[in-house]
């Protein structure tokens, strides 16, 4: 399979102005002060992209994502380093941002679908598409500075993903519209992924990222820290992140707490629907603490089933050993693999102290009729 | 695509796709051949200026017309009235060399601040940068051919035969002016990107060089002839647009000397070479045209890399 996207040694520094000196006079003025500083945003990036593929591209804020999917849609040119890419791409950096507010929306889409590098004849193919999916039919002739924010994405949208690109780069954008905007355009989305398109995924929202992509690669200020399936990667993305909190915190809670085990009493991690699980988890600390503590269930296609925590009532760590236990009286779950993170996190919730991806694997049997992730137990019958 | 593809199906297979290459430093002929193939996005661009800048008034276009005719008008009262400077048909020659002026102060005063003002597509949208000065000039090479429509209706409603041999100059002369002023501008809107001060600065260096420019006055009314007699008129043509205003003269206006309709006396309006003579330099300068245009991409793809730090 063809590398659509090969991402190679690319860096990227930008110069910081601490005084700008913009103009004549200031320059003739002060023709050395202004100091600038190096800022490395890309720090020597790897990675391709074959055919097909989704990918997520996750860090957190200031961790380069954005630059990377800059400096492959060509607004920004990395520093050394190269980027290699076939076939038409769209890139949904900033909905709108091509927009002519004075136009009316159909100009506008003509004006969008050149900039990004489509012509006239393609653009009169999609645009009764690109109407329709946006649903602003009786404003399309209307000026675009009078549409709402939410029409405003909405076209620039159905313009992006109505091209025909073989490459699609979105950042972010899923969070516009509303939530059945939304819906139709993570559908379209997933049709492309069925159509062999190649996806490019920026976020910051781990469970997107689950539910989205096959494989994430993982930023953390300018370095690739990860490249590889979505759930491991994600897990380094967490740990991390977790990491990066504890270094800041005073208290220096880092290495002092760790979770070593999640164990059943019976060791096995099979259960029926419907049946009851209690889970021990090992802690070691090497401090005592006072905290909370906090459980996530995924599936293993990455959907967030549940996220639970002490409610209130803390954890009190002794140095040493110690053991949570956990208690689930019914697991209503269908058939299938569910995941379990723990993790220690203070009583705020800000900071969190430990964290264990994917601690443990539990494997739910049903034999009923009902289809999905929850057994609602429903009743059907004719009144 | 109203049609949905079913599943698993993909319309072409990229192996075979070429390869585009995003790097720091893109060669020059990379830089032309993205730009010729961005053409369409300049053509939208173009139409989009001229129809947001009439957009809510009711005389549109037309607006195009009226201020040039307004400058046209007090020119021509101040030295043809006023001034009494007894050239026949003062008007066909303000309007042919005024043509070409506007033109170039239009791109110019437009372009310097584009990429500043459109800071916000520029950081968000890929494509070539130069082609939002590039749809300055565009825009004001369409308001150009409009005057030229109503300068070539107002020669014809006086009666005026224009010079017909000459003609053949014309496509050279306006592509050199166009090359000449799209150079101008590329480079002027990214060194205003760096020195904010380049926009006011240009508006007031167009003032001069308009007055460089023989426009109003006739050029063997200005110093070419004295230098000309110390072998130094090339000195003269180092302003690439006092030549293509001159042809235009020469097209439109015709008469090199005539008779001062104040005084009698013999006037040389316009210089007296042949038509070869002004066949070669319109050529020679659209050769230089050509190189600055170039020159001006080179240096736009310098300048370029570090939009991203200024804007």
């Amino acid at each position: 399979m063809a590398a659509v996207i090969d991402v190679q040694g690319v860096s990227k520094q930008f110069k910081i102005h601490h005084e700008r000196h913009q103009s004549l006079k200031e320059r003739l003025l002060h023709p050395r002060s202004g100091s600038t500083e190096v800022f490395h945003a890309l720090k020597g990036i790897n990675f391709t992209v074959g055919q097909g593929e989704t990918v997520g591209i996750v860090g957190q804020n200031g961790s380069g994502k954005s630059t990377l999917l800059k400096c492959i849609c060509g607004v920004l040119k990395p520093t050394t380093g190269e980027i290699r890419l076939r076939g038409s791409l769209a890139a949904l950096l900033e909905l709108g941002a091509g927009f002519q507010t004075e136009l009316s929306g159909r100009d506008n889409v003509y004006l969008y679908g050149a900039m990004l590098g489509f012509s006239k004849r393609m653009v009169d193919a999609i645009f009764d598409d690109v109407v329709a999916f946006s649903e602003i039919e009786q404003f399309i002739d209307t000026q675009v500075k009078f549409y709402s924010s939410g029409m405003y994405v909405r076209l620039a949208f159905a313009v992006a993903v109505n091209v025909d690109p073989d490459i699609l780069v979105v950042d972010e954008v899923l969070a516009v519209g509303d939530e059945r905007f939304q819906a139709k355009c993570v559908d379209r989305i997933r049709r492309f992924q069925e159509e062999g398109r190649t996806i490019l995924l920026v976020t910051h929202n781990a469970d997107q990222v689950r539910a989205l992509c096959d494989r994430a690669v993982v930023l953390d200020s300018g370095d690739m820290i990860a490249d590889g399936p979505t759930q491991e990667s994600l897990r380094i993305f967490r740990e991390h992140l977790f990491e990066d909190g504890i270094e800041h915190d005073a208290t220096r809670l880092h290495d002092t707490i760790s979770i070593d085990a999640v164990t059943t009493p019976s060791g096995s991690f099979e259960i029926r629907s419907g049946s009851g699980l209690h889970l021990d988890v090992s802690v070691s600390s090497k401090t005592a603490f006072s905290g909370n503590f906090v459980m996530e269930v995924f599936t293993r296609g990455g959907l967030l089933v549940s996220r639970s925590d002490a409610q209130g009532s803390p954890v009190n760590l002794v140095p040493g050993h110690n053991v949570i236990g956990i208690d689930m009286a019914q697991i209503p779950l269908l058939d299938g693999v569910y995941d379990i993170n723990v993790g220690i996190v203070d009583h705020h919730g800000h900071t969190v102290i430990a964290w264990r991806e994917q601690a443990a694997s539990i494997q739910v049997t049903y034999d009923g009729r009902e289809g999905g992730i929850v057994e609602l137990g429903a009743s059907i019958r004719q009144q | 695509m109203s049609d949905a593809p079913s599943a698993g199906q993909r319309h072409r297979s990229l192996d075979d796709a070429p390869v585009r290459v995003v790097s720091a430093r893109a060669t020059l002929s990379t830089r032309l051949k993205n730009l010729w193939s961005r053409r369409e996005l300049l053509l939208g661009l173009i139409s989009s200026d001229i129809r947001i800048k009439y957009k809510n008034s009711t005389l549109g276009l037309f607006w195009s017309m009226l201020s040039p005719a307004f400058t046209l008008a007090v020119y021509f009262m101040v030295f043809s009235i006023f001034l009494k400077n007894g050239i026949p048909n003062f008007v066909i020659y303000l309007f042919s060399g005024l043509v070409v002026w506007n033109m170039f102060q239009n791109s110019i005063n437009t372009a310097t601040g584009v990429i500043v003002d459109r800071a916000a597509l520029v950081k968000k949208v890929s494509f070539p940068r130069e082609i939002l000065a590039l749809s300055n000039v565009g825009a004001a090479v369409v308001y150009f051919v409009v005057q030229l429509v109503v300068l070539v209706i107002f020669v014809a409603a006086l009666g005026h035969a224009p010079a017909w041999r000459f003609l053949l100059i014309l496509p050279f002369s306006f592509v050199a002016l166009y090359l000449f002023t799209s150079a101008l501008a590329i480079v002027m809107s990214a060194v205003n990107v760096y020195l904010r001060d380049m926009k006011h600065l240009m508006e007031v260096l167009l003032q001069l060089w308009f007055w460089l420019t023989p426009v109003v006055y006739s050029y063997e009314n200005s110093i070419a002839p004295h230098l000309a007699r110390h072998g130094l008129s090339a000195l003269y043509f180092l302003n690439p647009v006092t030549l293509i205003v001159v042809t235009f003269q020469r097209v439109f206006y015709v008469s090199t000397v005539v008779h001062s309709t104040v005084t009698g006396q013999i006037l040389h309006i316009l210089p007296t070479w042949s038509f070869s003579k002004f066949l070669y330099l319109n050529l020679l300068l659209l050769g230089i045209s050509v190189v600055l245009f170039v020159i001006a991409e080179a240096i736009f793809g310098r300048l370029e890399g570090n939009f991203e730090s200024e804007l």
